[in-house]
C-alpha cells in the first residue's frame, strides 16, 4: 500500500493522529492513551497486517522522551513509524511484547538504558548493564564520575 | 679443511661458514632464538570493533601479513602469542581481553591497534562503558594510532614488534636505547 493509502486508512482509526511526511515512511504520533488500542489495529486490522516490528527505540530530547516503533507487513509490503511522546518523570508505555515477541528484548533493552516502564511486560529486568548497575546511560543528564570523563 | 664465510641472510643473527660437507654456525642462542620466534608469530583471532575489519583486510591477499610470518591466525589463546587488540574495550570485554591474554602461552606480544585501544579514541568522554585505553587491562607492546589506522600502519607495526622480539630487551631498555632509531 502506498503511504498516502495508508494514511487515509490510519486517520479513519483515530482522529487525533498527527502524521509526518517527507521521509520514506509514513510517521504517525500517537498520544500515549491511545498507543495500545492503536497498535493492537495496526497489527490485526485486515489490509493493514504489521505483522513485524523490525526496530523498537527512544529518543531523549531532554524536555520528553518519544517511543519510536518500526512497523512493517510482509503481507502488503508497506511500512509505518509509529512515535508516542513520553513524561520525562513519568515515563509509562504499554508493552507490546504480547503482540510482536521481538519486543520483549528490545523493551528490556529500552528499559535498561533510558529507564522508560513497559506496563504489563512479562520480565522487566536490565537487559545489557549489570543488574546492579544505578541510573539510566543513554538518558542525556546521566552522569557516572567512576566511569565517565566530562567534556 | 677449507672455512668460508658466506653471505648469510641479512637478518640473521650470526655467521655461516660453508664447509665441505656441511658447515658452521655461530650465534648466540638467546639471539637465534629471538629471531626464530619474532619470524614466527601466531595472532589471535580477536576484534571487537572496525579496526578488526582492517586487521582481516591486512591478512588477505592484498596486504599480506604472512609475508612477515603472521599466516598462522589462530581462534584459540592458547595456541596463539600475540594479540591485537583491533578495537574497543568496553568495561564488560575487559575481563574477557584478560582472561584472552593470561591464556596464552608464553612469551606472549600485544599490539594496540587505533586510537580506541590505545586511549578510548572518540570514546573518551561522556562514556560509561569504555576503557579508556587497552593498557589499563594488559600490558602492551606497540601501539598504533589511527581511526583505524591504514593498513600499511599495522604493518608497519607488526614489523616493529619484530624488531623489539629481535632486540630481546625489556620495555625499559627499549626505552633507553631505541633500537629503531640508532
Amino acid at each position: 500500500m502506498l503511504n498516502e493509502e495508508l494514511k487515509i486508512k490510519i486517520a479513519q482509526l483515530l482522529p487525533a493522529i498527527e502524521f509526518e511526511e517527507g521521509g520514506e515512511w509514513l510517521n504517525i504520533h500517537v498520544p500515549s492513551e491511545a498507543f495500545r488500542s492503536l497498535i493492537v489495529s495496526l497489527r490485526y486490522d485486515a489490509g493493514l497486517d504489521f505483522d513485524y516490528l523490525f526496530c523498537l527505540t527512544a529518543v531523549d530530547w531532554k524536555t520528553h522522551f518519544t517511543m519510536v516503533y518500526h512497523l512493517t507487513s510482509t503481507i502488503h509490503r508497506h511500512h509505518v513509524v509509529v512515535k508516542v511522546k513520553l513524561d520525562r518523570n513519568n515515563s509509562e508505555i504499554e508493552t507490546v511484547s504480547d503482540i510482536w515477541r521481538t519486543a520483549d528484548m528490545l523493551e528490556r533493552e529500552v528499559y535498561d538504558l533510558f529507564g522508560i516502564k513497559f506496563l504489563n511486560h512479562p520480565d522487566l529486568r536490565r537487559l545489557i548493564m549489570p543488574d546492579d548497575w544505578k541510573g539510566w546511560p543513554l538518558r542525556k543528564d546521566y552522569e557516572d564520575p567512576v566511569n565517565m570523563i566530562k567534556l | 679443511m677449507d672455512v668460508t664465510k658466506s653471505k648469510a641472510q641479512a637478518d640473521f643473527p650470526g655467521e655461516i661458514h660453508e664447509t665441505a660437507g656441511g658447515g658452521i654456525v655461530l650465534s648466540k642462542l638467546d639471539e637465534v632464538i629471538n629471531w626464530a620466534r619474532s619470524n614466527s608469530l601466531w595472532p589471535l583471532t580477536f576484534a571487537t570493533s572496525c579496526c578488526g575489519i582492517e586487521m582481516m583486510s591486512v591478512a588477505s591477499a592484498k596486504y599480506d601479513f604472512s609475508r612477515f610470518g603472521f599466516e598462522v591466525a589462530r581462534a584459540t589463546p592458547r595456541q596463539a602469542d600475540v594479540i591485537i587488540i583491533a578495537g574497543t574495550i568496553v568495561n564488560k570485554m575487559a575481563p574477557v581481553l584478560r582472561r584472552l591474554y593470561d591464556q596464552m602461552a608464553d612469551p606472549k606480544y600485544v599490539i594496540a591497534m587505533g586510537a580506541c585501544a590505545i586511549s578510548g579514541g572518540p570514546f573518551f568522554y561522556n562514556t560509561y562503558s569504555v576503557v579508556k585505553g587497552a593498557d589499563h587491562v594488559i600490558p602492551v607492546d606497540v601501539y598504533i594510532p589511527g581511526c583505524p589506522p591504514r593498513p600499511e600502519a599495522l604493518l608497519h607495526a607488526l614489523i616493529t614488534l619484530q624488531g623489539k622480539i629481535k632486540a630481546g630487551l625489556t620495555r625499559e631498555q627499549i626505552k633507553e636505547t631505541s633500537f629503531l632509531n640508532p
